[in-house]
């Protein structure tokens, strides 16, 4: 076990009926680290937080709190707090009260409890709140309360359940960077759960990518976003082409009917693999000065850049520009060493990373349901 | 506008329902508690009630016992109902039910079948010989106990439905984060779910206290011929005495009593709290 570890699972696995949720999951979380389970719904990433919590318990597995094993343990004896997505703030309780209910579990003396709530207060501004009635305040005020009740039992761990699912997306902005700026004032460790990966990427010191009850990736943000071990975490975290490639030698890669100098190595030779490439890292270039070539199918304006779906040899990239080329004319691709990234094969392989289905009405629509969500 | 004459048309019935059944029966009573037997103005009905306080005290009292019990069985059944899977709340839901399905009357005939002297339960007692108790019998029938547990047994639905109703609406993410925030199961308890099951207590206790009070046929079957209650002396009055005006002031008086009663229940439960339903 590392010195700074606070919390270690060893071996979690759990099941829900014939489902299985969570297979053998082996996590270090160091103390005073910002961590984020990052996956799609269903990925077991909240059943793994309700363990920690305690609201669940593990089939299989270990949970350690600084090395003690916590099994056994009930939530309301364990050093954790939670921060639920619906807030769970006690409807017949005002702020004041919401605020003081894990002091006074605590049997503390009503002074210190009320010191303790204007302070807790006004670490998330809410100054002046305390007899106001939960049912008058706005969702993000709700969510400020909840923060403010489960720091002021001063955990060593808070877990927050997807806290800003329920928020707009302008106050979701600011709620992320205040969350940060809290969890660096207080010095404790934060255990955030989301689905959005560029929320994961923002506030993270470490982000831990799962699927299918396995974890993908564990690595820093930028670990995983330049250099994502399959193709499941290369799709999930931001826009990726991944082709089906050959690893010709060390820094040698083909694909897509030609040869790139790339800065992976260690493989076998002519052993196939999956490339990525992020759409904003191919450069355009004429198409006689070009490594490959392709047809423009559309072409969309996003504000800051042009997104084109580019057919190459039929496999359909995704390529972001600022400058404007028309649909149907044909151009050059250059891609530089740094921006090829050369992964295994995985159970992932083919699943993920070509554009052929997507278009802008699909890509509206989803957009629309994440809003609804 | 259209939509009010809608409203109105619709409305119309229960209104009609609620002007021939409710409000003109209890302007009867308020008239005839305040009449004498010549159809004059009179306050001697009235007064003529002092001499039955005792019986009145004492079914409020015995309603009130009776309600307690009911609360403190009804309530941990209710919980357990609620956190249950829905085809064990369906199976229990249908276990409270089933004795309504059976006219009150003959439930408390066969609770006194069962409580007699020589009834179901002291013959099997009888009947086993139990070392050391030859004789071995409980007088049950004709005792206070006996009509209190005759106004459980017949209430008690009344109060669990409207608990189990607002326990099934309580988040278990509230007892959740209770938890996290380091309650304690009996802390959870006190401080969560008590609170909020407040407003089906307050209807519970009112389904159960307002017709346990004003009883007459389980005190007069349970409770013997020398026992009774206000229901009973209203009950006579009507039916034997003749006397309407007394019977209409006896009830008069009970009304009012009824409602000092559940004031001061609201009081005591909060009274701003949606979901429960007073009389």
């Amino acid at each position: 076990m590392e010195e700074n570890t606070i919390i270690e699972l060893r071996h979690i696995s759990k099941k829900f009926g014939d489902e299985t949720i969570l297979d053998d999951i082996c996590l270090n979380i160091k103390d005073k680290e910002f961590i984020t389970f990052l996956g799609p719904s269903g990925c077991g990433k909240t059943t793994m937080l309700r363990i920690i919590a305690g609201f669940l318990e593990a089939d299989d597995g270990q949970v350690l709190f600084e090395g003690k094993d916590i099994n056994a343990l009930p939530p309301h004896k364990r050093q954790v707090n939670t921060i639920f997505q619906r807030y769970q703030l006690f409807p017949h309780l005002n702020v004041y009260e919401n605020i003081a209910f894990g002091l006074r579990n605590k049997r503390m003396k009503e002074r210190d409890i009320a010191k303790k709530v204007e302070e807790m207060l006004a670490l998330v501004n809410l100054r002046g709140f305390q007899r106001r009635d939960i049912a008058s305040l706005s969702g993000g005020q709700q969510q400020r309360v909840a923060i403010a009740r489960a720091l002021a039992v001063e955990p060593r761990v808070l877990l927050l359940d997807e806290p800003l699912a329920a928020l707009d997306l302008k106050l979701r902005k600011d709620m992320q960077v205040e969350l940060k700026n809290i969890q660096k004032r207080l010095g404790i460790t934060f255990v955030f759960v989301t689905h959005d990966q560029q929320e994961a990427l923002s506030m993270s010191d470490t982000v831990v990518v799962m699927n299918e009850g396995k974890i993908q990736q564990i690595g820093t943000p930028l670990d995983i976003y330049n250099e994502p071990q399959n193709a499941f975490v290369a799709d999930f975290i931001g826009e990726s082409n991944i082709l089906d490639g050959v690893m010709l030698d060390d820094f040698k890669a083909k694909f897509s009917g030609a040869v790139f100098q790339c800065l992976d190595k260690g493989f076998a030779v002519n052993e196939s693999v999956d490339i990525v490439v992020r759409p904003e890292d191919v450069d355009v270039v004429p198409v006689e000065k070009g490594e490959i070539t392709g047809v423009i199918t559309s072409n969309t304006f996003k504000g800051i850049h042009f997104e084109m779906i580019v057919d190459i040899q039929n496999f359909k990239w995704m390529i972001q520009t600022t400058d404007y080329y028309p649909v149907g004319s044909r151009i050059g691709i250059e891609i530089e060493p740094d921006a090829i990234h050369v992964m295994k094969k995985s159970k992932y392989s083919g699943m993920y990373g070509d554009y052929s289905s997507f278009s802008d009405e699909l890509e509206h629509l989803s957009d629309l349901e994440e809003e609804e969500a | 506008m259209k939509n009010s004459l809608t409203k109105k048309i619709v409305a119309a019935p229960y209104l009609l329902w609620a002007a021939i059944f409710i409000i003109v029966p209890l302007i009867f009573v308020v008239y005839y508690s305040l009449v004498d037997a010549n159809g004059s103005f009179s306050l001697d009905s009235i007064r003529s009630i002092g001499k039955y306080s005792d019986i009145m005290l004492n079914s409020i009292w015995l309603g009130f016992v009776a309600t307690i019990i009911s609360l403190l069985i009804a309530y941990p059944l209710a919980y357990i109902m609620a956190r249950t899977t829905k085809n064990m709340q369906r199976t229990m839901m249908m276990l409270v039910m089933l004795p309504m399905w059976m006219n009150l009357l003959i439930r408390t005939y066969s609770l006194m079948i069962l409580l007699q002297d020589t009834g179901i339960i002291n013959s099997l007692l009888g009947a086993i010989h139990l070392p050391g108790a030859n004789h071995l019998q409980f007088h049950m029938i004709n005792t206070r106990g006996a009509v209190i547990l005759g106004m459980v047994y017949n209430y008690i639905p009344y109060m669990i439905l409207p608990l189990y109703s607002i326990m099934a609406k309580i988040d278990y993410g509230l007892i959740e984060a209770a938890q996290d925030l380091g309650a304690s199961k009996l802390q959870v308890l006190r401080k969560i779910i008590l609170p909020l099951s407040l407003p089906g207590i307050a209807s519970g206790f009112t389904m159960v206290f307002v017709p346990s009070v004003s009883t007459f046929y389980i005190s007069k079957k349970l409770g013997g011929s020398t026992f009774s209650l206000i229901g009973d002396i209203i009950e006579m009055q009507f039916k034997s005495a003749n006397n309407y005006n007394l019977g209409a002031a006896l009830s008069l008086i009970l009304m009012v009593l009824i409602l000092i009663c559940m004031a001061i229940m609201n009081r005591f439960t909060g009274d701003d709290d949606d979901g429960g339903v007073l009389i």
